[in-house]
């Protein structure tokens, strides 16, 4: 009795620490667009060096969020490091895909082994993503910042209201599969730890899954973010995949469709490794620290304050795009 | 035709792909690590140097190979004994590694004659080198 209470103290102590941990980050954050509004006077006042810690220890915490929130490091990292960063919106969404490609490749392989990542589900959705993600790119890079500035402010709050609203099913009912997707043997079987026993799972509506999924891969491209948040409704509610295989095959499609992108933004010049390293590895640093942190945080306070972080960084890029809030 | 391991579901190209894709991203980050390491600690020497770099990472792209002439497409392979450049290599070697994941599940789809597949990954593994080329130049 004594050890459950003492467990139950502990375990409220360590949620205490890491929400008030999460409060000073987002109050830092604030703070830091306050600044960012007095207009980042001179992008010298602070040395190369200072930049590049605040990118680090910013990464690290987006990172620890990132996972418990369920979505991806790099639909965070664009609009925060955009909107209040000095540097230019190209580079931050070059750094972007390479966070998101990262975080994706250091997941890949495991997803892959456990089943939770399929590939025939995988490939065909990945290719016109890939390729789509590839226009996306150049016509990013090609139009001017101020007008990416606002498709982004808005498809930032557009992810707001898709994250506050959207439904998830675990087992979505798929009662036969359509002809594409079963002449593409797009099913499979995986082991649900949880439950200790093997689902097995099969799609529908594939032809208008493709279709999205050449939306979602040219919207990857253009703001330079991960599509995580996009491709798990497409697989689970519209596809009917279940939630952990979507979650898990929209990471390894990720390998793909941003390794594409990152190719275009890195022929163009448009990635500097002072900005993309230390935010890759403050991504990474801190996305294993949040697998961690999962027993301990609330996910709801987490996707709460994710969702807030968003809609402030999403508002604060539209505002920033239209001139009335540099 | 049993094409996956009967313990775990996994097909026999989806472990080789896993396989190659663990080698191939943890080499990545280490490259990516150790080649920042020596640009910031100044083992190699700054085609621009780090106290520059907050004058010119708020220009436009074009704006900023304008005033530093830094390279676009493949050229920066020539400058590679550069720690700015340098650093370009980890992230090249990531964005590239999928590549050789495709090519090595691709005979394991021919010898089971499975050719929409072998043709998703060979469309899959041309998007790549289209995309790493350098062929598709844009700008502001």
């Amino acid at each position: 009795m004594l050890n459950v209470a003492i467990s139950g103290l502990r375990n409220t102590g360590g949620l205490l620490k890491a929400n008030a941990l999460l409060l000073m980050f987002t109050l830092s954050l604030f703070a830091a667009g306050a600044y960012a509004a007095e207009g980042l006077p001179a992008a010298s006042a602070m040395p190369w060096w200072g930049w590049a810690l605040a990118l680090f220890i910013t990464c690290f915490f987006l990172g620890i969020v990132a996972v418990p929130s369920g979505v991806g490091g790099g639909v965070l990292f664009v609009p925060i490091v955009g909107g209040f960063f000095p540097f230019h919106l190209d580079f931050v969404r070059g750094a972007g895909l390479l966070v998101a490609l990262a975080s994706a490749l250091a997941a890949g392989p495991s997803l892959l082994r456990g089943g939770l990542a399929n590939l025939r589900l995988a490939l065909p959705l990945a290719v016109l993503a890939s390729a789509s993600s590839i226009a996306g790119a150049m016509i990013g890079l090609a139009i001017p910042a101020k007008l990416v500035q606002i498709a982004l402010g808005i498809t930032i709050l557009g992810i707001v209201v898709l994250m506050a609203s959207a439904k998830k099913s675990e087992f979505p009912e798929v009662a036969a599969p359509d002809r594409l997707s079963g002449a593409l043997a797009m099913h499979g079987i995986f082991h649900d730890a949880a439950r200790n026993q093997k689902i097995s799972w099969q799609v529908h509506r594939t032809p208008l899954g493709l279709t999205l999924f050449v939306g979602i891969g040219f919207l990857a491209g253009l703001f330079g973010m991960g599509a995580g948040w996009a491709n798990v409704p497409v697989l689970n509610l519209l596809m009917g995949a279940p939630l952990k295989v979507s979650a898990g095959t929209s990471s390894f499609i990720l390998t793909l469709v941003d390794s594409s992108a990152a190719w275009i933004y890195l022929n163009k010049g448009a990635v500097l490794a002072i900005i993309a390293v230390p935010s890759v590895i403050g991504m990474m640093l801190g996305a294993f620290i949040g697998a961690r942190l999962l027993h301990v945080l609330k996910a709801s306070v987490v996707r709460r304050l994710v969702i807030s972080l968003l809609l402030f960084a999403g508002l604060r890029a539209l505002l920033k795009g239209l001139g009335i809030w540099l | 035709m049993n094409n996956s391991n009967s313990d775990t579901h996994i097909s026999v190209e989806q472990q080789r792909y896993a396989t190659w894709l663990s080698w191939g991203s943890r080499s990545g980050l280490a490259i990516l690590v150790a080649t920042f390491l020596a640009y910031v600690f100044g083992w190699l020497p700054a085609r621009i140097p780090l106290d520059q770099m907050p004058n010119v990472w708020s220009l436009p792209t074009s704006e900023y190979l304008h005033q530093t002439g830094a390279p676009t497409g493949w050229h920066w392979l020539t400058l590679i004994g550069q720690g700015d450049f340098a650093g370009l290599l980890g992230i090249a070697w990531l964005s590239g590694c999928s590549l050789l994941c495709l090519v090595v599940v691709m005979p394991i789809y021919a010898r089971r004659r499975d050719w929409i597949f072998l043709a998703i990954c060979i469309i899959a593994l041309l998007v790549q080198l289209l995309a790493a080329s350098g062929m598709l130049t844009v700008g502001h």
